[in-house]
């Protein structure tokens, strides 16, 4: 799954503990993610979409799209 | 109303918390299971209730720290979660495999030493130590 974490967290200029503390998740986590290494679960992913101020899909993006 | 206040607190700040208690638990399991061990010598010589309730004091604070690995668990994150899932369901594996196959080795005279638990219980806190620092090295 690809997402833009890295890129909406860059625009507000916060750093990967920041944007951690705010999703209650660990830095670790955060990394992981925005790497592709790890998929949050749909709650994280409604967590994230809520802070950003958009939707899931808008972050969260399938890798192969049918 | 307990969730609450722990968001107050921060994640990271009640993960410490938790894991902290976790530790004091540990701490207490040790110290009765170092009675249990060398009272009977060095404390009150033979005295089979002595040694009986050394052993069920262990027993107690054991279930008890069990009990309380539950809340350090709860306030990881997910992916935390997932590493602490897979490397527990691993060490539970390798636990019960190698631990009966040694044992086997014992029945069966193979090795001349008496198979020895605590040999089984090194094992998996090493399989367990390193398949959290792997799967965590793999998620960075």
């Amino acid at each position: 799954m690809r997402n833009r974490l890295k890129v909406l967290r860059a625009e507000r200029d916060w750093t990967q503990a920041q944007l951690a503390e705010k999703l209650d998740v660990s830095r670790q986590t955060i990394n992981a993610i925005e790497k592709g290494k790890f998929d949050p679960s749909l709650p994280l992913a409604f967590r994230a979409a809520r802070l950003f101020g958009l939707t899931i899909e808008d972050i969260f993006q399938d890798q192969d799209p049918a | 109303m307990r969730d609450l206040q722990s968001h107050k607190q921060g994640w990271q700040a009640n993960v410490r918390k938790q894991t902290l208690k976790l530790g004091y638990w540990t701490l207490a399991w040790l110290l009765t299971m170092a009675l249990a061990n060398f009272g009977p010598e060095f404390l009150w010589q033979p005295n089979e209730l002595a040694t009986m309730a050394a052993i069920g004091l262990n027993l107690l604070v054991g279930i008890g720290m069990i009990v309380s690995n539950k809340d350090p668990l709860r306030s990881l994150d997910e992916m935390q979660q997932k590493i602490q899932l897979e490397a527990m369901g691993l060490t539970l594996g390798v636990g019960l495999v190698s631990g009966l196959a040694y044992s086997n080795l014992d029945v069966t005279n193979i090795i001349r030493s008496d198979a020895e638990i605590s040999h089984v219980v090194i094992l998996m806190g090493l399989t367990y130590l390193g398949t959290v620092a792997a799967l965590t090295g793999k998620m960075r």
